[in-house]
C-alpha cells in the first residue's frame, strides 16, 4: 500500500516551471532517496508533499485519501488538511527547532497541544526516544547549547514524537560540518533498519546507496530515472544520470 | 518654601505621573500589537488604515494630540467629556505610544525566520497557536531593547501633561517655580525622572536577562 502517492504534479514559480508532471509514490516501510542537481525540483517536491508549497495541479493522496486533487485544471486541497499533517513529519535542512523551548519541550509540545495527548505519557515516550538516540542527557538543554549534529538529531526525534507514518528529510546534512554528518546519517540508518517509511532528499551519494530501497534521480523538474540503488548507481544506461554521478564522484 | 516642602508637594503629583505611565503601558502595549497585526493584514484596506494611523500619530506632536483629545470634544461638539483629565490624557498617550509600539512589534515579527512558521505548520499547530506559542515569545525577546527605549521616553513624556494642566508632578513643579520664581522645582523634577528611569532600566534589564536563556 502506498503511504504517499503524488500524480501529475505541476508547480511553477512565476515563469519558472519547477515540477513538470511528476508522479511519485512511497510504499509502507520503503526508504526512498531523491538525488539530483540543485534546482532539479527535489526540495520543491518535498515541500509540495508537506503542503509548504501548494501545487498548481495534480493529486496528492496519503493512505489512499485525497489531500489535494485537481478540479477543472486547478488544485483543490482538502478542508481537513491538518489531519493529513499528522501522517507525516519533516526534518529541515536548517533544523528549525524552537529556540525558546528546551529539547524536551520541543518534542512534547506538539503531541500535547496539537494532538491533545496525555502529558505524562508523551513525556515518557519522548524520554525513551531521547535515550534511544543518545540524547538523554540533553532533555533540558536549549537548542543553542547543542552542536549542529545534535540539533538535527533533536529535530528528527521531534518529528518522531508525533508518531508519523512517513518521515521526510530535506537535505538533512547540508547545513552540517562534514564531521557532524555521520551522527545524523547513523540515526537515519537506524530508522531505516526499523522499517520507518522515509523520503530523503540528499547529496550524500554513498549514504543514499547504502540506505535506500529505491533511488529517484530528478533533473529539471522531471524524474529522469528511478530504481534499486545498485542498478541506478552501478549500471545506469541513462546518459544524464551517468553524467550527474560522474560529476559527483569527481568532486 | 523650603526644599522639603517643594519635594513633598511635587511627590503628591507623582501618583498621577505613575497613573499616566502605567495606564498608558497597560493599554498601549496590547493596542500596538493589534495595530501591528492589522498593518500586516492581507486585506489592503485594513493594512492601509493601520498605516495611516501610524503615520498620523507618529507624524504629529504628542502635545498637539493631548490638546486635541482633551479640548477637541468641547470645540467640536460643545461637550466636555470629563472633569477628570486623567481619561483624555491616558487616551492621548495610549494612541500615540501604540503607534510606536506597533512599529517595534512589526520589526520584531518581520525578523522572525520563515522556518519557524514552517516547522510549526508541519507539526500541525494552528495559526493562533503558532503566533502565541512560537512567534510571540521570540518576538518579545528580540524587541525588548527597543521597547525599553520607548518606555524610558514615556517616563519623561508624562511631563507633557502640563500642557493640559493635569496636576501631575511636573505641572505642580512648574506652578511652584512660577509662584516662587525658583529654579529648584525643575532640579527636583529632573531627579525624580532620573530615579524613575533608573528603576525602569533596572527592571527591564532583569527581564532581558531572564529572557536571554537562549540565543536567537
Amino acid at each position: 500500500m502506498s503511504v504517499l502517492a503524488m500524480s501529475n504534479i505541476q508547480k511553477s514559480f512565476g515563469s519558472n516551471h519547477v515540477l513538470k508532471d511528476i508522479t511519485f509514490h512511497v510504499d509502507k516501510g520503503e526508504v526512498v532517496s531523491i538525488i539530483g542537481p540543485s534546482g532539479s525540483g527535489k526540495s520543491t517536491l518535498l515541500r509540495c508533499a508537506t503542503f509548504l508549497e501548494t501545487i498548481d495541479s495534480g493529486t496528492i493522496t496519503y493512505d489512499d485519501k485525497n489531500a489535494a486533487e485537481t478540479v477543472n485544471g486547478k488544485a483543490v486541497y482538502a478542508k481537513n488538511l491538518n489531519d493529513f499533517r499528522h501522517i507525516f513529519g519533516l526534518v529541515f535542512q536548517n533544523f528549525n527547532l524552537f529556540p525558546h523551548y528546551s529539547v524536551l519541550k520541543n518534542m512534547m509540545d506538539a503531541p500535547v497541544s496539537v494532538l491533545h495527548r496525555d502529558k505524562n505519557e508523551v513525556r515518557e515516550e519522548c524520554m525513551a526516544l531521547l535515550e534511544k538516540m543518545d540524547l538523554a542527557g540533553k532533555a533540558d538543554a536549549y537548542p543553542c547549547e547543542l552542536s549542529g549534529g545534535q540539533q538535527q538529531r533533536v529535530s528528527i526525534v521531534r518529528a518522531l514524537a508525533m508518531k508519523p507514518e512517513i518521515l521526510f528529510f530535506d537535505e538533512p546534512t547540508s547545513a552540517l560540518d562534514p564531521e557532524l554528518t555521520g551522527e545524523v546519517l547513523k540515526v537515519i540508518k537506524q530508522l531505516a533498519d526499523e522499517k520507518m517509511t522515509m523520503v530523503i532528499v540528499t547529496h550524500e551519494m554513498p549514504f543514499a546507496r547504502a540506505v535506500s530501497d529505491r533511488v529517484v534521480f530528478m533533473d529539471k523538474g522531471v524524474v529522469v530515472e528511478q530504481g534499486r540503488p545498485e542498478e541506478l548507481f552501478g549500471q545506469t544506461q541513462n546518459e544524464r544520470t551517468k553524467q550527474f554521478l560522474q560529476n559527483y564522484s569527481n568532486t | 518654601m523650603t526644599l522639603l516642602n517643594i519635594i513633598i508637594k511635587m511627590a503628591e503629583g507623582l501618583e498621577k505621573t505613575c497613573a499616566i505611565f502605567f495606564l498608558t503601558l497597560l493599554f498601549a502595549i496590547p493596542l500596538g500589537m493589534i495595530i501591528a497585526l492589522l498593518r500586516g493584514s492581507k486585506f489592503k484596506v485594513i493594512s492601509a488604515i493601520a498605516r495611516a494611523y501610524i503615520s498620523v500619530l507618529r507624524g504629529t506632536p504628542l502635545m498637539l494630540q493631548l490638546i486635541a483629545v482633551t479640548y477637541g470634544p468641547y470645540y467640536l461638539f460643545g461637550i466636555s467629556i470629563s472633569r477628570n483629565k486623567l481619561i483624555p490624557v491616558v487616551i492621548a498617550f495610549t494612541i500615540n505610544y501604540a503607534a510606536y509600539f506597533a512599529e517595534i512589534y512589526r520589526s520584531g515579527i518581520d525578523s522572525m525566520p520563515v522556518g519557524q512558521y514552517e516547522a510549526a505548520q508541519v507539526l500541525g499547530y494552528s495559526k493562533i497557536q503558532t503566533f502565541f506559542k512560537i512567534i510571540l515569545p521570540q518576538v518579545i525577546r528580540r524587541i525588548l531593547p527597543s521597547l525599553t527605549n520607548e518606555i524610558v521616553t514615556l517616563v519623561k513624556d508624562t511631563s507633557m501633561a502640563f500642557t493640559v494642566s493635569y496636576q501631575e508632578m511636573f505641572t505642580i513643579g512648574k506652578q511652584i517655580a512660577n509662584s516662587q520664581t525658583s529654579f529648584v522645582p525643575f532640579v527636583v523634577a529632573g531627579v525624580f525622572y532620573y530615579v524613575f528611569n533608573a528603576v525602569v532600566g533596572f527592571v527591564m534589564g532583569r527581564v532581558e536577562k531572564k529572557m536571554s536563556y537562549y540565543k536567537i
